[in-house]
């Protein structure tokens, strides 16, 4: 299973290695790294958050040596995209593989397709999709919408993205 | 004191400022005008009002042995109007009208973005050589005064991005194919039918124009040495109506923005899905714009893009400002 937890660590050398080695310790797949460099404390703690795939029975081992080695779980869950954003794709979606294309997102651990609709007109004619996209952070959404961009560009799709402000 | 005007350029600018100076009392004379085929030099004032009715019977406004090249080296004038038709690649013949112009010591207003998008540096380098002014509020959002904004009114801000609707033609088409379900072809039949795009609407709908716009405010307003080709580029043709009906859903449309973001040296044209009462969602062939400053915030802008009289408007407001700082204004 895929977790987000938020961890908090003492703001010192070498304490980020020491809160990550418990994961890989059992037998934790580590997807991704944020560092909170806002994150306020007095206490001269840092927050990180991290994504991770673990087999579900070896979480409480996880949660025991984080006990074990003073590093506090802020936060732990599984729902961990907070950022969301609609894109609308039109070309040939489907012949040039829609799935490969919602993959390329996926894969990346940080952000994924949640929501797609698509409308096709008429057989051989371009069709459009709005996708969804949440992601772990404004940084990590920037991320995806640049790989769909490369991904738009090498596939002849014109990708229509949000006006932010 | 009268200030001296030459008018290269009889079309629909030209025609506007004509017009403006026969219905009001601007102050200003008309020592030369040419179009295309004819021209005419008179130091003691031509007549816009007779101009405009001789232009309208014949098709000239003068005599065709005298050319706009005579009228520019020949004529006595303060300003170099120059508002013929752009040619994009190269700026010509309007950059040689408005060098000679600067080498007579002659101040220039021009609504032609060709010479804007291709020389300004050098252009206005000779322009401070020779000790007069060089403006083109005209080229960019028509009776917007950005550039006088940008300029001067916002001196002391730093201006951190700057989107806009700068293309009427694809706003219109945009507009209608959200509000009526048209389809891009629809639309676009329709605004060549009223005008608002040209028979070959190739310059409008791939999103040349508009990025000629940005290019000439990020050399003009930030400095820089850009060309068409630093602008990432996508138009509107290939948009589908399906893509608007999927913006709707989630209460949005969609609309061309133009974007420059100096920090980020990022200077894009590109549709975007866009909240559907976001101050930029103008409606039919309107321009509008927005800037983020440190001091003054979020400005916002809007008006007519284009325009006889509306273009005329902003040619009009170089001229006078120029003259006020040099005639000592009347």
């Amino acid at each position: 299973m895929q977790v987000s937890m938020k961890l908090e660590i003492r703001d010192t050398p070498g304490q980020l290695v020491a809160a990550l080695m418990p994961i890989s310790d059992v037998g934790g797949n580590i997807k991704t790294v944020i560092h909170e460099h806002d994150f306020s404390s007095d206490k001269g703690s840092l927050g990180v958050e991290v994504v991770i795939e673990i087999h579900k029975e070896r979480l409480s081992a996880l949660l025991n040596l984080f006990k074990e080695r003073g590093i506090t779980v802020i936060r732990f869950g599984e729902e961990r995209m907070h950022y969301q954003q609609s894109v609308i794709l039109i070309g040939h979606l489907i012949h040039t593989n829609l799935g490969d294309t919602v993959d390329r997102i996926d894969k990346t651990g940080f952000a994924e397709v949640t929501k797609m609709s698509l409308a096709m007109p008429a057989i051989q004619e371009r069709s459009s999709a709005k996708c969804t996209i949440k992601a772990l952070s404004r940084e990590h959404m920037d991320k995806a919408i640049e790989i769909l961009r490369d991904v738009s560009k090498q596939k002849e799709i014109l990708m229509i993205e949000p006006l932010e402000f | 004191m009268v200030f001296r005007i030459a008018l290269i350029g009889t079309g629909a600018v030209g025609r506007g400022i004509l017009e403006a100076m026969s219905r009001k009392e601007l102050g200003l004379i008309l020592t030369g005008v040419a179009d295309s085929r004819s021209g005419m030099i008179s130091p003691e004032g031509i007549s816009p009002s007779s101009l405009l009715e001789r232009k309208k019977k014949t098709g000239l406004c003068g005599d065709p042995g005298i050319s706009a090249d005579d009228v520019v080296k020949k004529a006595s004038y303060d300003v170099l109007v120059e508002v013929s038709p752009t040619d994009a690649s190269t700026g010509e013949p309007a950059t040689g009208y408005i060098r000679t112009a600067l080498s007579r010591k002659c101040h220039v207003v021009t609504s032609n973005k060709g010479p804007v998008a291709l020389h300004y540096h050098e252009l206005k380098q000779e322009a401070d050589k020779a000790g007069v002014l060089f403006r083109f509020e005209a080229t960019v959002a028509g009776a917007i005064p950005i550039l006088h904004t940008l300029h001067e009114s916002l001196g002391g801000n730093e201006v951190r991005a700057l989107y806009g609707v700068l293309n009427g033609t694809c706003n219109y088409i945009l507009t209608r194919m959200a509000e009526e379900g048209l389809s891009y072809k629809q639309a676009l039949d329709e605004a060549r039918a009223l005008g608002y795009a040209e028979a070959d609407p190739t310059y409008d709908v791939k999103g040349i124009d508009a990025a000629i716009k940005l290019v000439i405010l990020a050399n003009t307003v930030w400095n820089r040495r850009i060309t068409l080709d630093d602008i990432d580029i996508t138009g509107i043709d290939l948009l589908t109506e399906e893509a608007i009906r999927l913006a709707e859903e989630q209460d949005a449309t969609i609309r061309l923005i133009g974007e420059i973001i100096p920090e980020k040296n990022l200077f894009r044209l590109s549709p975007r899905i866009i909240p559907r009462h976001h101050p930029l969602v103008v409606h039919g062939s309107l321009n509008a714009i927005i800037l983020r400053t440190d001091l003054a915030g979020d400005l916002v802008f809007s008006g007519k893009g284009a325009g006889s009289l509306e273009t005329a408007s902003a040619v009009l407001g170089d001229i006078l400002s120029i003259r006020d700082r040099y005639a000592g204004g009347n």
